[in-house]
């Protein structure tokens, strides 16, 4: 048995940060941060609004593309390194705002940018295990929560989204096709937020020290982004037995469009298989996928049958990489 | 085999997409040649696969020209022969 996506939604914050607005703050100007990222925009949540919040709203989309209804669920899974509280889980938080009206199977996945990816896996093969029929997967983020507005490195960087599908079990041969998921914690220091949690707790001097944000190393990142991504796609399609031409969409986390094109060339992929949001978006972490994958669908690019290949990349480090066979109707036909 | 110093100059003016007659051994990859950090990153990539090697992050802000890269290069080459 596999499972397959029946619906997909997602929502972008209102308030956008622009590359102007970032000029009053840091020293940076917009020919910079365009050449070196390819972001203009990026949301950036009001306050009050937790991430909890913007998953909903992409949830009920999913809910309603799919004709699922809120009390038909039996599993809710969000991916977020933004959760609302440190506990309890995001997924809870879901569970209430969307009123599914009974005690349901919720729980929070910290893998980071990968956290939708790990999410599909899980989530299929729970679905496979004949003993869950519907599940919410949402990968969101107000990641902007942990961002520091006084490092220019870090905060051009980043943007708070919400991506939901709905999956459900199928007996036919479409649907996620296979997965890899990878984590490599020697390399941990290279995107971290040090502060917060048990090894350095909220205390006021941490707080001083602003170590309850984001710590990237940028050029590290990207060679290592590059090298996974590339070859956990290749790994991933050769399990799915597919060969890269069979592709008719690649979704590459949304971290940097330069990390994006190059992993892209080495792949040998044509620019118009590969679809980019990360202009209007930033890197939203756990969100790029599934907001992506919703935005795709919703304009009517998804056709049954169609080949997906998605491959993220995140803390941890953590990598991942799924093949889709999409089986919902194409949306507007 | 080709000299190291022709195998470089070919990656470099084709990671960073410069004319030949530019790539003089003394040319600066980022204030001549008009790299930025990212595409220093891509480069490092393109020789550590070209002539087998690994460039740990610490080197990378030692190189800076052309020159640089092929001294950095034959070390490597000279420390595992």
């Amino acid at each position: 048995m596999n499972a397959r996506i029946t619906g997909t939604g997602s929502v972008l914050p209102d308030t956008k940060l622009t590359n102007a607005d970032l000029e009053s703050l840091v020293e940076t100007d917009d020919e910079w941060i365009v050449e070196r990222t390819g972001i203009r925009e990026r949301g950036k949540v009001e306050e009050g609004e937790a991430t909890s919040h913007l998953a909903a709203r992409a949830a009920r989309g999913a809910l309603e593309l799919a004709g699922v209804d809120p009390s038909e669920l039996d599993l809710i899974v969000v991916g977020t390194v933004s959760p609302d509280m440190i506990t309890p889980a995001t997924a809870c938080f879901l569970h209430r705002h969307l009123r599914v009206g009974r005690p349901i199977a919720c729980f929070d996945i910290g893998a980071a940018c990968s956290g939708f990816l790990y999410g599909l896996e899980v989530v299929s093969d729970m679905l496979a295990s004949g003993r869950y029929r519907r599940a919410l997967l949402v990968g969101g983020e107000t990641i902007t929560r942990f961002i520091d507005y006084e490092d220019r490195g870090t905060c051009i960087l980043f943007g708070d989204a919400a991506g939901a599908a709905i999956l459900e079990p199928t007996d036919g041969p479409g649907g996620v096709r296979s997965s890899l998921l990878k984590a490599d914690g020697e390399f941990w220091d290279l995107i971290h937020i040090p502060g917060g949690g048990s090894l350095q707790p909220a205390t006021t001097s941490m707080i001083s020290q602003r170590q309850q944000f984001l710590r990237m190393n940028g050029r590290q990142v990207f060679k290592l982004a590059v090298q996974n991504l590339e070859q956990i796609s290749h790994e991933v399609l050769d399990r799915t037995g597919w060969a890269l031409e069979d592709v008719d969409h690649v979704l590459v986390h949304q971290a940097n469009l330069r990390i994006i094109e190059v992993v892209a060339s080495r792949l040998g992929v044509p620019e118009e298989k590969v679809h980019v949001n990360i202009d209007r978006t930033g890197n939203t972490s756990a969100a790029t996928i599934p907001t992506l994958l919703d935005e795709v669908n919703r304009a009517g690019k998804l056709k049954p049958g169609d080949k997906i290949l998605c491959a993220a990349f995140g803390a941890g480090l953590t990598w991942a990489a799924v093949t889709i066979e999409w089986t919902a109707p194409q949306v507007g036909s | 085999m080709e000299a190291v110093i022709h195998r470089v100059s070919s990656i470099v003016g084709e990671q960073l997409g410069v004319e030949e007659g530019d790539l003089v051994p003394e040319a600066s990859l980022l204030d001549d040649l008009g790299a930025d950090s990212l595409d220093v990153v891509e480069l490092v990539m393109a020789l550590e696969e070209e002539f087998g090697i690994e460039v740990p992050d610490d080197d990378v802000e030692n190189i800076r020209t052309i020159q640089d890269i092929v001294r950095y290069v034959e070390g490597k080459a000279e420390a595992r022969a």
